[in-house]
């Protein structure tokens, strides 16, 4: 395969494109999940609630404006073909002005702040965005990107399991996670699960899961079964839409799995809100 | 649907039940996180606050930058709880109610009582909705915290719902 070039102007304007759009036109699979959810609740606000928020999806979609006033921090995951040479300037570097050039010319808001503890001054342009990069064979540059809100970013929660601990222990921690964040994380929620790999990698698979489109299940037939049984039992949890009671607490659990050492089993909940904004391009 | 008007006085808030839709109008005041924290070092130096909280209402919010020709981006409320360590505080001040999403400790629930305050949960996520009943928008105090600051809103029929009632009844599922 012959070395490809890409300009990085390309990067910039692939980036400034894919942030704006998943601000301000949410996913089909989260749409239609919300439609499904106003057809099943019982709650008479909830089901008010869940009409609320697709008329707000038409509105920013109509207006082009974010769904959510939280435009959230930003996440690439990227895997970038061997092939490809980025001319006039770097890969890092194209993704971050197209980050900047996203939240400034998009109207989203800007939500960084340089230093965790002391300062928290804001950088005023959203950057820097967080990037996964991984090289892969090929001349492709293939992008998984969201914008995390963190409402629900803030229920989240790791724990280092040890084997003994089982399914039981593995579904318990989940549940368990769900329900300390209550009404917190604007329900209904979609569920991201890592399990497996080390500390880091189970909570990257975790955000990669809350990622992956709903309307899909894991490969795994054990793991889609997981699924789809913490996602009725998080139902009846009874936390409702936007945390006013009803049986749509959850909208999608999805789980992702990595191999793990012979002590370990880590399990890394990444809570979604229902503005679960996601995509991803190919350049 | 019961229509409110702010400022609230103290026999409307008996009016106000867990549960109930609203639409509010009126003027309220916003500030979240950063803008909390310097008020609560204020009111603990005992100083005078750059803006007028007695008989108000705030709204958790930090508004998404607007449009041309939109009086304010996307305005949807933020997770109350981080507010619960200022918030008995502020309502000694005489703060009347709150506007936020998702639950509130026993401390701010007690200080509720006793001041005889409403917290209305707003639907967090929908702000592009929301924003459609904000008119108009002005900063009152912290320009320099930009999307945190505290700005005035006047707002007609703003959708909202008593997540807890001054008598401490609560809505939010356990
Ligand atoms: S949790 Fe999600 S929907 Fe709720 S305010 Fe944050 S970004 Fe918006």
């Amino acid at each position: 395969m012959e070395i490809r070039k890409i300009n990085s102007s390309v990067i910039t304007d692939t980036v400034k494109k894919l942030f704006m759009d998943m601000n301000y036109f949410i996913g089909e699979d989260i749409l239609t999940a919300l439609k499904n959810a106003e057809e099943t609740e019982i709650s008479p606000t909830g089901k008010s609630v869940l009409a609320q928020l697709i008329e707000n999806h038409k509105i920013a979609a109509e207006e082009e404006v974010p769904i959510c006033q939280d435009t959230g921090m930003a996440v690439l995951f990227v895997e970038y073909g061997d092939k490809v040479v980025i001319e006039n300037g770097s890969f890092e570097e194209a993704v971050q002005e197209g980050i900047r050039r996203a939240y400034i010319d998009g109207y989203l808001r800007k939500s960084v702040v340089t230093d965790p503890v002391f300062d928290r001054v804001n950088t005023k342009d959203n950057t820097p965005a967080i990037i996964y990069t991984s090289i892969v064979p090929g001349d492709k540059i293939k992008i998984l990107a969201g914008c995390k809100g963190f409402g629900s970013e803030n229920m989240s929660s790791i724990k280092m399991l040890t084997p003994s601990a089982g399914i039981e222990g593995v579904k318990k921690f989940i549940l368990d996670t769900v329900k300390y964040a209550g009404p917190n994380p604007c329900p209904p929620v979609v569920v991201g699960v890592g399990i497996g790999g080390t500390f880091e990698k189970a909570a990257m698979l975790a955000k990669k899961a809350t990622l992956r489109p709903i309307d899909t299940k894991n490969p795994n037939e054990r793991y889609a079964a997981l699924e789809e049984e913490l996602l009725t039992e998080i139902n009846k949890m009874g936390f409702g839409p936007a945390g006013l009671g009803g049986i749509n607490t959850a909208i999608g659990v999805n789980i992702e799995t990595f191999p793990t050492h012979i002590a370990g089993m880590p399990v890394a909940v990444n809570i979604c809100c229902h503005a679960a904004r996601h995509k991803e391009t190919e350049i | 649907m019961k229509k409110i008007n702010l400022p609230l006085t103290d026999d409307a808030i008996n009016e106000l039940k867990a549960g109930d839709s609203v639409l509010i109008s009126g003027v309220m005041i916003t500030g979240r996180d950063a803008a909390h924290k310097r008020l609560y070092e204020l009111i603990e130096k005992n100083e005078e606050l750059p803006v007028n909280i007695k008989g108000e209402v705030i709204y958790y919010v930090g508004p998404a930058p607007a449009k041309p020709g939109h009086a304010v981006g996307p305005a949807g409320p933020t997770s109350s709880y981080r507010m619960d360590k200022y918030t008995p505080a502020l309502l000694d001040r005489g703060l009347k109610g709150m506007i936020g999403k998702g639950a509130r400790n026993q401390e701010v629930i007690d200080s509720m009582i006793k001041n005889h305050v409403v917290y209305f949960a707003a639907i967090g996520g929908a702000a592009a909705l929301i924003s459609k009943s904000i008119k108009k928008v002005e900063v009152l105090a912290y320009e320099d915290l930009g999307t945190e600051a505290i700005y005035q809103f006047e707002v007609e029929d703003f959708p909202a719902i008593v997540a807890i009632d001054a008598q401490g009844n609560s809505v939010l599922a356990k």
